[in-house]
């Protein structure tokens, strides 16, 4: 009885039931949309591996330069070890070109110096350093997916 | 026997003879109407032709108000959707047939390319019919007095255009397909600029969940060109489609398009309007109405009906229709017949265009974007279309309907903000081009003061306050709509000109196409 009195100060059986279908209504719709949404999304990609052998690393000599081009990575080869960068543009995606000073994306005009930091252009972030290892057999593993510090070396 | 076995069959043979007669009557309700009232009856009967009223005001037909553009963006989606569905008859949607299948289209197929080109310059041709019909509405203050809904849903039909010739243009799988789908999806990405800013993009990253729901994958591929083949054909013809009949059906509701509220026709229209003894015919009461309730506030379908001066739509307003459909149909097969539709040569994820233009509607977008990918691709386009959504709301005063730009001072408005606008856009893109922006000049500079501060974003800064300035020295929101929309169309143009015209190779400025490097 007390229970009673209280809701029926609070809110009107008719107003209680009334807004509790409304809600039900607004709370499956969204679920139905939730689901319409998520079902877009798909569960396995048929894409190639962000990882990939690049060779042995007697294949990089020291200074030399490589534009890997299915990949979309360079890696570069110093007397202290290599590193790559991706070709990836930060700003929409495109794929940039090695020039004198850096890197130079076709598409909107973003320049990056030789360490991959936006000198120029629209571009937001650096252009990423992808992690480099070696495999038990020796031979040099890029991994896209997966970026690094800029600066980090990897001492073969 | 043999008395009514020869009536029967004379009858019958009578029947053979009449059929051409019958048949028609019998499509039209009654046969060809010869008096205003059987004209009205036949508007109001036939299935098609009850779209539109009975009658219809002079001054809607008074070529100079609408010039027909209305009726040019319909005609042209009719051609689009015929030469679709005959281009579905050969295309097939995979990344590996798109091209060829394509290809087989321009060389193999009887009429193919013909067929092509009129699918591609109808599609585009809707793009300037819809935004010159939009400039028509709004100067000559077509979107008050109830019309402040039909506006908006104006607004998402010039949305869905865009996003439909969008979806058209990567369905060939051709480099420009490719190279647009990889931009467009890093265009969805780009709220990723900000959620990178404040560090979010870990918890909440809308960004990447727009780009994955886009291309179904991290990166262009065969299930990215089934999405867009299917927004193509089916979700978004679908939601034009339902936008349009409403965008009709509050046409009539809202009582025909706008007529000012000081018409008066002319010499020479006076004797189009029905004569006084048919009127009395025509609109004698054979309806009774019940008063259900009173409702407070005008209703724009029965306050100005201005019924003197109206004509009869058969055949009136039907013979303008099929003038300009006519025209249309010519326009485009002609124009198809000359010029080609571009199609480059097949994908190649590894190697991009330089330049790698977007399509001539979008290179405005992407001039803007060529100084920061989220103000450019995203944030200000929104602003743009809520502020051309929310200009009804905000300009509330009920002068002036149905008369083009106003009076005087909307002229002078219109022509000032052109003006000063162009000058103001053409200054600020030479400083742009010449000094070049923040970043060349501190290279440490946070990418937030850039996304933030940029030549787009301080055009957007000037738009608004020349507008609220027009409203504070005129004393009225119409003058400030007339300079915030002049200022919208001038910007359209510029951008699109300086990104079509003007850039080239790695985006760097030209004067010419002839002056671009060769490689």
């Amino acid at each position: 009885m007390l229970e009673g009195t209280f809701f029926k100060k609070w809110i009107s059986r008719r107003d209680f039931l009334g807004l509790a279908s409304l809600g039900a209504v607004v709370l499956s719709s969204f679920t139905a949309l939730a689901g319409i949404l998520r079902l877009t999304k798909p569960n396995v990609y048929y894409e190639e591996s962000k990882k990939f052998k690049i060779g042995k690393p007697d294949n990089f000599p020291v200074g030399l330069v490589k534009n890997l081009e299915d990949q979309k990575i360079f890696i570069f080869s110093g007397s202290d070890g290599l590193h790559a960068i991706s070709k990836i543009c930060t700003h929409l995606g495109c794929l940039v070109a090695l020039t004198d000073t850096g890197f130079q994306c076709p598409c909107h005009g973003s320049k990056y110096n030789r360490q991959g930091k936006v000198i120029a252009g629209p571009a937001p972030r650096p252009l990423p350093w992808l992690e480099i290892s070696q495999d038990v057999d020796g031979t040099l593993v890029v991994d896209a997916a997966k970026e690094i510090k800029a600066g980090t070396i990897f001492k073969v | 026997m043999s008395e009514s076995n020869r009536s029967g069959i004379n009858e019958f043979i009578k029947n053979i003879i009449n059929l051409p007669r019958s048949s028609s009557d019998s499509f039209l309700r009654g046969g060809l109407p010869v008096s205003d009232r059987s004209r009205a009856a036949v508007s109001a009967n036939n299935f098609f032709l009850h779209i539109q009223g009975a009658k219809t005001h002079i001054n809607t037909l008074r070529p100079t108000y609408t010039f027909g553009l209305g009726l040019i963006s319909l005609y042209l989606l009719l051609i689009t959707i015929v030469s679709g569905v005959l281009l579905m008859i050969y295309y097939s949607p995979s990344t590996e047939s798109a091209y060829n299948t394509v290809k087989d289209i321009n060389f193999v197929v009887f009429g193919g390319r013909l067929l092509r080109n009129i699918h591609k310059w109808a599609g585009e041709g809707m793009i300037i019919a819809v935004l010159l019909h939009m400039a028509r509405v709004f100067y000559t203050s077509a979107y008050k007095q109830g019309r402040e809904f039909n506006w908006v849903i104006g607004i998402v039909l010039l949305v869905l255009t865009f996003v439909l010739n969008f979806t058209g243009y990567l369905l060939p799988w051709d480099q420009l397909a490719y190279w647009a789908l990889v931009i467009g999806s890093n265009i969805a990405q780009s709220p990723k600029e900000l959620t990178d800013i404040f560090g979010v993009t870990k918890f909440f990253d809308i960004g990447g969940f727009q780009k994955e729901l886009f291309l179904g994958g991290l990166s262009p591929g065969a299930a990215t060109l089934i999405r867009v083949y299917l927004l193509h054909i089916m979700v978004l013809p679908i939601a034009l489609f339902i936008f349009l009949g409403v965008h009709f059906w509050r046409i009539r509701k809202d009582g025909g398009l706008a007529v000012p509220e000081t018409f008066a026709p002319t010499p020479k229209e006076q004797r189009f309007l029905s004569d006084a003894g048919q009127k009395e015919e025509l609109f004698a009461p054979t309806k009774t109405y019940g008063l259900m309730a009173i409702v407070p506030d005008r209703t724009p379908a029965v306050d100005h009906n201005d019924v003197e001066n109206t004509m009869m739509s058969w055949p009136h307003l039907l013979r303008a229709e099929v003038a300009v459909f006519m025209l249309c149909l010519a326009g485009v097969v002609v124009y198809s017949f000359f010029i080609d539709a571009p199609l480059k040569e097949l994908a190649n994820p590894l190697i991009p265009e330089n330049p790698a233009k977007a399509p001539w509607y979008f290179l405005g977008l992407q001039e803007l974007v060529s100084y920061s990918a989220f103000m450019g691709g995203v944030g200000l386009p929104t602003v743009a279309l809520l502020g051309l959504a929310l200009i009804p709301f905000l300009d509330r005063e009920k002068q002036y309907v149905g008369i083009w730009f106003s009076n005087r001072q909307g002229r002078r408005v219109a022509l000032a903000s052109l003006i000063v606008g162009a000058a103001v856009l053409i200054g600020m893109l030479a400083f742009t081009v010449n000094f070049g922006w923040f970043r060349n000049w501190w290279p440490d500079i946070p990418q937030l003061i850039i996304v933030a501060i940029n030549p787009g974003t301080l055009w957007v800064g000037f738009v608004m306050t020349w507008s609220l300035g027009v409203i504070h020295l005129s004393g009225s929101t119409r003058m400030g709509a007339i300079a915030l929309f002049t200022l919208f169309l001038i910007s359209y143009l510029i951008f699109t000109y300086v990104g079509t015209e003007l850039r080239g190779p790695n985006w760097e400025f030209f004067w010419s196409k002839s002056q671009w490097p060769v490689h």
